[in-house]
């Protein structure tokens, strides 16, 4: 019972950490058509801008300037880079943010160092929050939760309710009619690439104190936030969300359970002796997303939610 | 009527096709011949063997990124799994396991073309169904997949140790006992060019063809009756067995494969391999291969950078030179040959010295911030000038060479029409 409610949270929280991830991806994937490989440097660089926002001033004013600076780097990068590497086609745009994020790994490792940065959790947040099953639970955590969920509500507010989310929704699926009616196009498609740049800046100033800050941060996040936006069904908002929880809670529920195949499978003959059955489902936990991955691709290519298939 | 039957001969003659596709592999069969003579190091003999690998190994990776159209994240997986099978055959030939014991280690790629594309097989199955960013999707997917699993299965992929073995066991071919590393020459240059001129061959035959083909119009393909799935899946496969001889090379080169060979690590340096030398032409690989191994082992004792000028380089080539430095040595020698060479080599020169003067820049900024961010007081003294972080010297380099560089590139690619 305490695994599962531990499991249960701490999925969850992990799962919103990856929508925040994974819903400025998906934005940036269906408007530009464009994968953003360096999604998850945009993270990183999160974590070591409130850290040294931090170290000047305090975590309060690093939560809201370093998603700012975030953002504005990504809006750079659309103006100056992407932009102009459009004209020839959408490979050469995913080459081109796959060559930013190594650059951005190695700028950090020259700005910041090889090793991790010391990044706290602040003061005023470092107690237990409550104590189940004899087991504290870190408030900073539900504070995750709670940017998490503002953040949630807040970008389908903006999407949804106002005047500005109507013209990001109409440039979404008719980019040349929104432009014959006046609304500058590119201005949009660099504001949704910063939007979506600074969301993910968010997730890494709330993030990399809980998990570690280290130019290795990016290469360890990438790949998953791609296999949410792909499951959840590419554009898709809600997929994300849906495929955010579920790659959560089965990474959380995995690592907790503490059989191996032999145990489960014993019926089939498997036993402690065979290779087959040491594995353990702990072990298995990071490779979860990745058969998710490849399964939802085989048998429904359109992703959770997606409309169309891919 | 008889005029719409007029057929025109655009073949080109026997001579052409010698001087074109046979003669570039003869010259470059005799280089490796004569490159022995010479004598070379230690040093040399492991950056060649080095430069052998990377070569057939970016070619098969153009084979579907440059000749079919498909990106993958996840190439060093054919490569990693066919060197493994590799390795446990050169065990069983140590051993001699059934009919093992009689195989020639020198023959061992072929083993790594069948583990490669065998795997490609498989895995091909489900990722060829489409192309584009699904297929980079779930190739980048499928590598972590396997890069993961890798570490579960220890007698098949040793793990964190790898598996090693020993190549001086089983018969002699040639009269090399791949013993002394001048020996494991032959059998790389062999290889190699094998490897080259078998990859050529492919493009040449109607599945290469067609592999372009579904690559620039993947519905014209089905209008003339074929499937464009079965194209890419059986050009993966191929390209598999081509990615496997290169580990089935490496295996007998280092004579070690670890998980870290099935990794995104070398999955990305190949895409960068290719991609750098020119993926729009079949020798753009090669230049590719050659330029990025000698930069991975030379500039890693110069600079500890190295990964950052890569990156630079790599983003350079996506943004301003999408074909490659292929294209750029075509590019220079259509410009020398065409109507105006003299304009054009002014213009060649001046966007050279802009090039020159940005990358004084880059490297002294690079430098100095690298030897600022390790904190051990060490200073950036390039032929005797002292460049620290605080002389105003080393920003007035970096500032003017930049922004004078940019200036001058940026005159030279002024339009046409502006310039007369």
């Amino acid at each position: 019972m305490e695994t599962i409610v531990f499991a249960l949270l701490n999925g969850v929280i992990y799962g919103l950490l990856l929508f925040m991830l994974s819903s400025g991806l998906t934005l940036i994937f269906s408007m530009m058509g464009v994968l953003n490989f360096a999604h998850a440097s945009f993270y990183m660089l999160g974590a070591y801008f409130a850290y040294t926002i931090m170290g000047a001033t305090s975590f309060w004013i690093a939560l809201f300037l370093a998603p700012v600076l975030v953002g504005l780097v990504g809006a750079v990068v659309e103006r100056y880079g992407l932009r102009r590497v459009h004209a020839n086609g959408h490979v050469a745009e995913l080459l081109f943010t796959f060559g930013l994020a190594y650059l951005i790994e190695e700028i950090v490792k020259i700005i910041w160092g090889k090793t991790s940065v010391d990044y706290r959790i602040p003061d005023l947040l470092n107690f237990p929050a409550f104590t189940v099953y004899g087991a504290s639970f870190p408030a900073y955590r539900m504070f995750m939760l709670f940017v998490a969920i503002s953040m949630l509500v807040g970008l389908w507010l903006l999407l949804k309710k106002t005047r500005a989310g109507l013209i990001i929704q109409a440039a979404l699926s008719h980019p040349n009619m929104v432009g014959h009616l006046g609304h500058n196009v590119p201005l949009i498609f660099m504001t949704v690439f910063g939007i979506g740049c600074a969301l993910a800046g968010l997730a890494g100033v709330i993030a990399g104190n809980i998990f570690v800050t280290d130019p290795a941060m990016a290469i360890q996040m990438g790949p998953i936030v791609f296999v949410v936006v792909v499951v959840g069904g590419i554009g898709s908002l809600e997929g994300a969300f849906l495929a955010s929880l579920l790659i959560g809670l089965l990474q959380n529920f995995a690592v907790g359970i503490n059989a191996s195949f032999a145990d489960i499978f014993g019926f089939l003959g498997l036993t402690e002796a065979m290779e087959v059955g040491q594995i353990n489902i702990s072990s298995l936990g990071p490779m979860l997303p990745f058969l998710l991955l490849v399964l939802i691709l085989i048998f429904r290519p359109r992703g959770l939610m997606g409309e169309k298939e891919l | 009527m008889s005029d719409a039957t007029t057929t025109y001969d655009l073949a080109p003659s026997t001579g052409a096709k010698f001087r074109q596709r046979t003669l570039p592999i003869l010259i470059f069969a005799a280089i490796l011949l004569a490159i022995p003579m010479v004598g070379p190091s230690r040093t040399m003999y492991t950056l060649m063997h080095q430069m052998g690998i990377n070569i057939v190994f970016a070619l098969s990776y153009n084979m579907i990124l440059g000749k079919g159209g498909l990106l993958s994240f996840g190439h060093a997986v054919y490569f990693g799994l066919g060197g493994y099978l590799c390795m446990h055959a050169l065990n069983w030939i140590e051993d001699g396991v059934g009919l093992w014991g009689s195989f020639p280690v020198f023959f061992l790629p072929i083993v790594g073309f069948v583990g490669g594309a065998a795997a490609a097989a498989i895995i091909g199955w489900p990722s060829c169904r489409r192309a584009g960013t699904t297929f980079a999707m779930i190739s980048l997917g499928i590598a972590e997949l396997v890069y993961a699993g890798s570490y579960m299965f220890d007698s098949l992929f040793g793990g964190e140790q790898g598996v090693s073995g020993d190549r001086m066991n089983g018969p002699e071919m040639f009269g090399l006992s791949l013993g002394p590393i001048s020996d494991v020459y032959w059998f790389i240059a062999f290889w190699t060019v094998v490897g080259i001129a078998l990859m050529y061959g492919f493009t040449r035959t109607p599945l290469g063809k067609l592999s372009e083909a579904q690559r620039d119009n993947s519905q014209r393909v089905q209008f003339i009756g074929y499937n464009p799935q079965t194209v890419r899946y059986f050009v993966f496969v191929f390209a598999g067995g081509f990615a496997g001889v290169a580990g089935g090379m490496a295996a007998v080169n280092y004579e070690i494969f670890t998980p870290i060979n099935l990794s995104l690590a070398p999955s990305g340096f190949v895409l960068i391999m290719a991609y750098v030398g020119g993926i729009t032409y079949f020798v753009g690989p090669i230049f590719g291969a050659i330029l990025l191994t000698y930069m991975q082992s030379m500039m890693s004792d110069f600079t500890e950078a190295w990964l950052l000028y890569l990156g630079v380089l790599f983003i350079a080539i996506v943004m301003f030179a999408p074909r490659g430095i292929a294209g750029i040595v075509f590019g220079i020698w259509h410009g020398v040959t065409g109507p105006n060479p003299s304009a054009y080599l002014a213009k060649l020169m001046m966007q050279l010295g802009g090039i020159l003067l940005m990358l004084l820049g880059l490297i002294v900024l690079v430098e100095v911030s690298v030897r600022w961010s390790n904190g051990y007081g060490h200073v950036y003294e390039p032929f005797g000038i002292h460049l620290g972080h605080t002389d105003v010297l080393t920003w007035i380099i970096v500032l003017v060479a930049s922004v004078a560089g940019v200036a001058l590139t940026r005159y030279a690619n002024r339009p046409e029409e502006a310039s007369q």
